[in-house]
C-alpha cells in the first residue's frame, strides 16, 4: 500500500475530456492526478469514428465547439502530434428535398456561430465531389471541419498531461470515493489512495454511478455505434461525410482505408461492445449507393465502443449542485471527440476560477433534478441511425 | 436462418472425424468449411481434375489422407456439408457465414470449433520479396496445384514441417539448395527420450533428414536466417552459423517456425484463454474431453493448441463423444478414455518436439529495426520498438499506436512476431503483453453482400 497522494484536483476517467482537463489543469500549475480504469483513450475516446465536426451539433454546443475548433487548430503544439488531424471539410449529404430543406434550416439557424456552411445543390455537389452517389440531391459543406485518428489523439492528451506534470495512473480502477467535509478521498483497486478538494467526474458511459453517489442520479444509457474499416483503397475523397437524418457516415484516411459507421451494436458486458452482424451487413449493403467507389472493396475490421447518452443528447458538463468541489463532464452522446478538449478546458477553468469562460448552463446536471422533463433537441443525429434508403 | 443444430467449423482431420462420430450416433451435424474440398491443410485435396496419386501427394500419410477423404465423401451426402463457406463472426448461439457473396446465419445448439493452424512466421529482412513463402504455403502449392515455389529452393526455420516440406519438394523434382534449421543438433538429441513415445512419427522425421542427406542436400543446423536478398525476387539467402556469415543463391525460400493456432472464432465465442508456454501463445482453455469454458462450445485439433493431424483426428472424435454425452446420448466411455490417454501420450511427444525444435530465443533481440513485421500495414520492428519505448507494452495498445496487426490479416500472420518484439523490448514476459483481441470479420468481407432469408 502506497502513501496518500495529495493533489489539487482528481480526474476520474482518462478519455479525451478527462485527459484534456488534466492537461489544462497541469498547464495552469495545478497539482492533478488522472485516474483511468484501463488505458487512457482506450474506450470511446479512442475507438470512435474520428469525426472532428461542428456541423450538425445542437446550437447550444456551438460556442464550446468553436472554442474546441481553435484548440484543434493548435493540436501539435498542445499534445505533440498531429494525430492525422486534417481540416478536410465535413460534408453532410441530403437524399431528398426534405433533407435539403433541413440542411438549409440548420445553416440559417447556425449562421451567427462562424461555421461558414456552404449549401451545394446537385450540380455543385457533383462538380466538387464527383464520387458522390446519385442518391445525394445536395449537401452542406463545413469546409473547416475535418477528421483525425482518435486512437492517437486521445491517448496523446493524457501523455501531454503527464509531460505537463500531471500524475497519470492507468489500470487504476476507482473502487471507493468519499468526501470528508473538506476533500475527496479515493481508493483504487491497484492500491492507490488519493485526496483532493476537487473531483472531476469524466468517466464517460460509467459516470452515472459517481453522480448518483452524490445525490445526482441521471437517466444515462449506453450506446454502441457499429463501425468498420476497409482495406486501403485509391484516394477518392478527403472530406468526412455524414447524411442528414442519419444513416451511414464515412471518411477516408490518408493511407486509403475508409472508416464507416452506422447503426447500433450491442454490449458484451459493461465495458465491452460489438457492432453485431446486422449493423455490419447493413453498412456493407447500403454504403455503395452513397459512396460508389466502395463497390468491390472489403471490410477488414469492425468494432464498437460504449458511449453515454442522456435523453436530450446533451452532455452533463459543469459543477455538481449537491456536492461542492465535484465537477461533471460526461454523456457526450457519441459526439464528444471534437468538443472534448474544450469541455476539459472549461472544467479546468472552474477549478481555477470558479467559472468558465463559456457558459455551461445548458449542460447543467440540474436539468435532471427538476420535475419537468427536459426538451428533446430536434437537430441532432438520432441514436438509432436508420438505413440509408429510408 | 436455419433450425438450431449441432455445427462443426472446419473440415480438416478434427472436423471430419467429429462429423463421422456424430453421424455414427445418428446425429447429422452441419459441417462448415472454408475450403473447396475438405481435408484441411494437411490433407488438402488437389482439384478434381488433377490425377496425382495419393502416395505422390501425401507420402507416408497417404493411407490416412485417403481415409479422411473417403470419410468426408461418405459423410457429405448424409449431413449438411457446406464447403467454401467462411465463418466471419460468431455470437452466443449463432455463426455468421458468407458464401459466394451471400451472407447467412447458422444457429447452433452445440458447436465444435476445429479451426486449425497457420505457420508461425518470424520475419527477416527481405521476407516480403516475391519468391518467399511460409512452409505451409509452399507445401500447399505443391499438394494442391502441383506447383513448386521455385527451381532452386531453400527451406529455413524450424519444426517438423521444415524437413517434411524439403523432402516433398526434393521428391517432386525441385532442386532443394539447403535446409537451414535454427535448432542445434544437440537439441534434437536431448529431445530423443520424449520423442521415443511416438516411435513411428520419430522414425519418419529421421527418415526425411536421412533421405535429404543421402541425396546430397545440405542440412545446416544452428543456422540463423539473417536476411533474404534480391532485386525483384529472391536471389539469395544469408544466414549465420557458428559465428560465420554464409550465403547461398536461390530463387525461392520457404520458412516458418512451427505452427500457431487459429483462435479468433473461439475468442469471438467468448471462450476463456490461458497462457500455453509450450505453444508460446494464449489458447482457448478446454478440459481433457474437449469442452471449452463456454457450455455448448467444444474445441478440437490444432486450433486449440498445436498437436498435429493424428491428435486432431482423435480430438475431433473425443469432442464429438463428449458433445453426445452432454446431449444425453449413451456413448462408449471406454473409447473416450482411450482417446484421452492417446492424446496425453501425444502431448508428451509434443513437449519433445519443442525441445528438438526450440524457439529461437534471440530472434526478437537480433531482428534489425528495418525488418517489416506487419506486411499488411507495413510496420517495421523499429516502429514497434518506438511505441514500446514510449511506454506501451500491452499488445492491443501497441496495435492501436502503430497499426501492427491492423491490416487484412488482422494479426494472424504478424501477431506472434509482434508480441515477441514487444515482450523483449519492454523486458516483460511474452505472457504479460497479452493477446490481440479478435474482431470480426475473421477474414475480409466484401461490400454489396446479399443476405439469405
Amino acid at each position: 500500500m502506497s502513501g496518500l497522494i495529495e493533489v489539487d484536483a482528481l480526474v476520474m476517467g482518462g478519455g479525451i475530456v478527462g485527459s484534456s482537463a488534466a492537461l489544462a489543469l497541469a498547464l495552469k500549475g495545478q497539482r492533478v492526478a488522472l485516474l483511468e480504469r484501463d488505458f487512457c483513450g482506450s474506450h470511446s475516446s479512442g475507438v470512435n469514428y474520428g469525426g472532428v465536426r461542428r456541423q450538425g451539433r445542437p446550437l447550444s454546443q456551438l460556442p464550446l465547439s468553436q472554442r474546441a475548433h481553435a484548440i484543434w487548430g493548435g493540436l501539435r503544439e498542445l499534445i505533440g502530434i498531429d494525430g492525422e488531424y486534417q481540416r478536410s471539410g465535413h460534408l453532410k449529404l441530403a437524399r431528398s428535398e426534405q433533407d435539403m430543406a433541413a440542411l438549409r434550416a440548420y445553416a440559417e439557424a447556425s449562421r451567427g456561430f462562424g461555421l461558414d456552411l456552404q449549401l451545394l445543390d446537385r450540380a455543385q455537389l457533383r462538380a466538387r465531389f464527383a464520387w458522390a452517389g446519385d442518391v445525394a440531391v445536395g449537401a452542406s459543406l463545413c469546409a473547416d471541419d475535418g477528421h483525425a485518428n482518435p486512437r492517437l489523439v486521445s491517448p496523446a492528451f493524457a501523455q501531454a498531461a503527464k509531460r505537463a506534470g500531471a500524475q497519470v495512473f492507468e489500470q487504476a480502477e476507482v473502487i471507493e470515493v468519499e468526501h470528508d467535509g473538506h476533500a475527496f478521498l479515493i481508493r483504487t483497486a491497484s492500491g492507490l489512495r488519493l485526496r483532493a478538494p476537487w473531483l472531476l467526474n469524466c468517466a464517460g458511459a460509467w459516470a452515472a454511478k459517481l453522480a448518483a453517489q452524490f445525490g445526482e442520479p441521471v437517466p444515462m444509457h449506453a450506446g454502441h455505434p457499429a463501425m468498420l474499416v476497409t482495406e486501403p483503397l485509391p484516394m477518392f475523397m478527403d472530406v468526412s461525410t455524414g447524411v442528414e437524418g442519419g444513416g451511414i457516415y464515412a471518411r477516408q484516411v490518408a493511407r486509403g482505408n475508409c472508416v464507416l459507421g452506422g447503426g447500433q451494436g450491442f454490449a458484451l458486458d459493461p465495458s465491452r461492445a460489438r457492432p453485431g452482424q446486422a449493423a455490419i451487413l447493413e453498412i456493407l449493403r447500403n454504403a455503395v449507393e452513397l459512396y460508389p467507389p466502395l463497390a468491390g472493396a472489403q471490410a477488414i475490421r469492425t468494432w464498437s465502443g460504449t458511449e453515454g447518452y442522456l435523453p436530450d443528447r446533451e452532455p452533463v458538463l459543469g459543477p455538481s449542485l449537491k456536492q461542492p468541489g465535484l465537477l461533471h463532464g460526461f454523456g457526450f452522446a457519441g459526439a464528444g471527440f471534437q468538443i472534448g478538449p474544450a469541455a476539459g478546458e472549461a472544467l479546468a477553468e472552474w477549478v481555477c476560477a470558479g467559472r468558465s469562460a463559456i457558459s455551461l448552463d445548458a449542460f447543467s446536471i440540474g436539468r435532471f433534478q427538476t420535475p419537468a422533463a427536459p426538451a428533446i433537441a430536434n437537430n441532432v443525429i438520432p441514436l438509432h441511425r436508420g438505413r440509408s434508403s429510408t | 436462418m436455419t433450425q438450431p443444430s449441432i455445427v462443426i467449423v472446419g473440415a480438416g482431420p478434427a472436423g471430419i472425424s467429429a462429423a463421422h462420430t456424430l453421424l455414427h450416433y445418428g446425429v447429422q451435424p452441419c459441417l462448415i468449411d472454408e475450403g473447396l474440398r475438405g481435408g484441411g491443410q494437411i490433407y488438402r485435396r488437389q482439384p478434381q481434375n488433377f490425377k496425382r496419386s495419393a502416395k505422390a501427394l501425401y507420402g507416408f500419410e497417404a493411407a490416412k489422407a485417403v481415409a479422411v477423404h473417403k470419410a468426408l465423401d461418405q459423410l457429405a451426402e448424409q449431413i449438411d456439408y457446406r464447403p467454401q463457406t467462411l465463418v466471419w463472426n460468431a455470437e452466443r448461439n449463432h455463426l455468421d457465414t458468407v458464401r459466394d457473396k451471400r451472407a447467412g446465419q447458422v444457429e447452433f445448439s452445440r458447436l465444435i470449433v476445429a479451426s486449425g493452424a497457420t505457420d508461425r512466421v518470424l520475419p527477416v529482412p527481405g521476407w516480403t520479396l516475391p519468391g518467399v513463402y511460409s512452409l505451409g504455403a509452399a507445401q500447399i502449392a505443391l499438394k494442391y496445384q502441383g506447383c513448386a515455389i521455385g527451381q532452386d529452393v531453400v527451406f529455413a526455420g524450424s519444426g517438423p514441417l521444415l524437413y517434411l516440406v524439403a523432402y516433398q519438394y526434393a521428391k517432386a523434382g525441385a532442386k532443394v539448395r539447403a535446409v537451414l534449421d535454427s535448432a542445434p543438433f544437440s537439441a534434437q538429441c536431448r529431445a530423443l527420450p520424449a520423442l521415443l513415445g511416438q516411435p513411428a512419427t520419430l522414425a519418419k522425421g529421421i527418415y526425411y533428414r536421412g533421405w535429404l542427406s543421402a541425396h546430397g542436400i545440405p542440412v545446416h543446423q544452428s543456422a540463423e536466417l539473417l536476411r533474404i536478398e534480391g532485386e525483384r525476387r529472391v536471389s539469395r539467402v544469408c544466414w549465420r552459423q557458428n559465428g560465420e556469415e554464409k550465403q547461398l543463391a536461390c530463387d525461392a525460400v520457404a520458412f516458418a517456425h512451427a505452427l500457431r493456432s487459429e483462435t479468433q472464432l473461439a475468442d469471438l465465442l467468448g471462450c476463456e484463454f490461458v497462457w500455453s508456454p509450450l505453444n508460446r501463445a494464449w489458447l482457448p482453455t478446454h478440459d481433457e474431453s474437449g469442452r471449452s469454458s463456454v457450455s455448448n462450445v467444444y474445441l478440437a485439433g490444432d486450433g486449440a493448441g498445436i498437436m498435429g493431424a493424428d491428435a486432431a483426428q482423435m480430438a475431433g472424435e473425443l469432442a464429438a463423444l463428449t458433445l453426445l454425452a452432454d446431449d444425453g446420448h449413451a456413448i462408449d466411455n471406454r473409447r473416450s478414455t482411450h482417446l484421452q490417454q492417446q492424446l496425453a501420450r501425444i502431448t508428451r511427444f509434443r513437449h519433445g518436439l519443442e525441445t528438438a525444435f526450440p524457439f529461437p530465443e534471440g530472434w526478437a533481440l537480433n531482428t534489425p529495426d528495418e525488418t517489416l513485421i506487419c506486411r499488411c500495414e507495413e510496420i517495421s520492428a523499429g516502429q514497434i520498438r518506438a511505441v514500446v519505448d514510449n511506454g506501451h507494452w500491452e499488445i492491443n495498445r501497441v496495435k492501436a499506436m502503430c497499426r501492427v496487426g491492423m491490416g487484412r490479416c488482422q494479426g494472424r500472420m504478424c501477431g506472434a512476431a509482434a508480441a515477441e518484439i514487444v515482450a523483449q523490448r519492454s523486458a516483460r514476459s511474452l505472457q504479460s503483453v497479452g493477446r490481440l483481441r479478435a474482431q470480426a470479420p475473421i477474414k475480409p468481407l466484401p461490400f454489396g453482400l446479399e443476405t439469405e432469408q
